[in-house]
């Protein structure tokens, strides 16, 4: 197995438009969240979201290819292009023809399948736009990515909720590991940010009526977030030969299924996952330095993820350092694990961790140093990066500093 | 608290908990209904139809029994009908 560096990265989220602006974000605590502004929404429970705030596609997209492209798919191109400007990718017939796509969404354009359903069970229109169903697919955006640069090998998505670009992006780990591709862009794009999914995410009652608090004891659920962070990933060896600048090294990946229930959290499974990561980077828990947490400021996840990284830590937690990044960049749902594992793969470039922003007071049952609101100068050699799906499906990503 | 309300809570939990009605009295703990949390959701979703009330998230924090959940249900009832407009 070949050793897999982090090469390139891009990233679109409320914190800005490229990473220089994330990295500064997460480095100051900023907090992305605020009043909903993309779309109307009368009578939501909720207010607040973490948008990319006036955006629009002009300065991306000519106004005929945005015509097929629906937000999450431009995110998804948008990072794409960052990446692979910042690993200066030199393409060659042969690397377009190997090189591998791997992204994750959970809610694809659903947003434009909103407004066709408008047409029809609103306004009794009696017919959709042509361009609904190639806009909403959840493989529109490793489609567009290939298209942009002519890649013509393996290109897939995956959509596994919340672990979704965790999944992608352990995939294309593997790939590029195994010897199945040279290089891979992978990572995760989405943006919910439609009055339908709005209204369904309200009913589950997991939004919090002002802002996301991870790990605080007054936390009143997460927040939605938009976005994609997408990554080059290329071969240790190969990088270093061609000089390339390496974020981080992606060193291990682990998965399971809580087998549980399909939207309550397991400890069992949430801490299977981290040992699954931990085996794969051939890792003993001490080794650990940072957590980029799942942290959703649920109720029930922060508490279940303490717990299941007690159990997979012992007494090393304590030592640990913890944070949810989603207090600032919002819970991005499939693009979540994707700009959480930039996060990460940054914290390690730069010797900050990140931290968990919005924090207020502890709570006994979240008893674990997570940084709270204020980042800290500290240079770890490995991290990991949690993802917990409903649905019960878990994916955690090993970085290792370059 | 009117039985006429009891009734109809408890018969929302049992529909929608799809356990049969007797099963269900006002005495009754969730855990011991095996009500989980998605479980819960799903009922408040119920009662705001049978009800035509609106459930704002906090009320319903803390509540594990069907007297609680009574008790919230009258509460926001008696709400809605102070603030109805009169002869409406």
């Amino acid at each position: 197995m070949r050793r897999v560096a982090i090469t390139g990265a891009g990233a679109i989220s409320a914190l800005g438009r490229n990473i220089a602006e994330f990295a500064e974000s997460l480095r100051a605590g900023r907090c992305g969240i605020g009043p909903i502004e993309s779309t109307a929404i009368p009578s939501l429970r909720f207010q607040n979201g973490a948008e990319v705030k006036n955006y629009t596609h002009q300065p991306y997209f000519e106004d005929r290819r945005a015509d097929f492209m629906d937000r999450f798919a431009q995110f998804a191109v948008i990072a794409a292009r960052e990446a692979v400007k910042d690993a200066a990718v030199k393409w060659t017939p042969e690397l377009r023809e190997t090189s591998a796509i791997v992204t994750g969404s959970c809610v694809g354009g659903q947003s434009t399948q909103d407004i066709g359903f408008i047409e029809i069970y609103k306004k009794g229109v009696n017919r959709v736009h042509p361009l609904t169903i190639p806009k909403t697919m959840a493989n529109a955006g490793a489609s567009h990515i290939s298209m942009e640069f002519g890649i013509t090998g393996p290109a897939f998505t995956i959509s596994t909720a919340c672990s979704s670009s965790a999944h992608a992006i352990g995939q294309a780990f593997q790939m590029v590991a195994s010897g199945t591709s040279d290089l891979a862009i992978t990572g995760g794009s989405e943006a919910p940010f439609s009055l339908g999914i709005l209204k369904a995410w309200e009913a589950m009652r997991v939004v919090s009526p002002d802002t996301c608090r991870p790990f605080s004891k007054d936390r009143r659920g997460m927040i939605l977030g938009e976005g994609a962070a997408m990554f080059v990933l290329e071969p240790l060896e190969a990088a270093r030969a061609r000089g390339a600048r390496i974020h981080a090294e992606l060193v291990g990946f682990g998965m399971s299924a809580d087998a549980c229930h399909i939207t309550q959290p397991s400890i069992e499974g949430a801490a299977r996952a981290m040992r699954a990561a931990l085996r794969s980077a051939k890792l003993a828990p001490e080794q650990i330095g940072y957590i980029n947490a799942h942290g959703t400021a649920t109720l029930a996840n922060d508490v279940t993820e303490t717990a299941a990284i007690r159990q997979v830590f012992g007494a090393h937690a304590d030592r640990l350092a913890i944070s949810s990044t989603k207090s600032m960049h919002g819970h991005a749902l499939g693009a979540g694990a994707a700009l959480e594992c930039l996060a990460t793969a940054i914290a390690l470039r730069d010797g900050v961790l990140p931290p968990t922003a919005n924090f207020r007071e502890p709570d006994p049952e979240c008893d674990l140093d997570v940084i709270p609101n204020v980042a800290r100068h500290q240079q770890v050699e490995y991290a990991i990066s949690n993802s917990f799906a409903f649905g019960g499906l878990n994916a955690v990503l090993v970085l290792r500093v370059a | 608290m009117s039985e006429d309300l009891i009734q109809r809570v408890t018969k929302v939990i049992a529909t929608s908990k799809r356990i049969p009605l007797e099963t269900v009295t006002i005495d009754s703990e969730f855990v011991q209904l095996g009500i989980d949390s998605m479980d819960a959701v799903e009922i408040l979703f119920a009662l705001e139809g049978e009800f035509d009330i609106s459930i704002p998230d906090d009320e319903v924090r803390g509540v594990r029994n069907v007297r609680d959940m009574c008790a919230g249900v009258e509460r926001l009832v008696a709400a809605k009908s102070a603030d109805a407009p009169a002869g409406k």
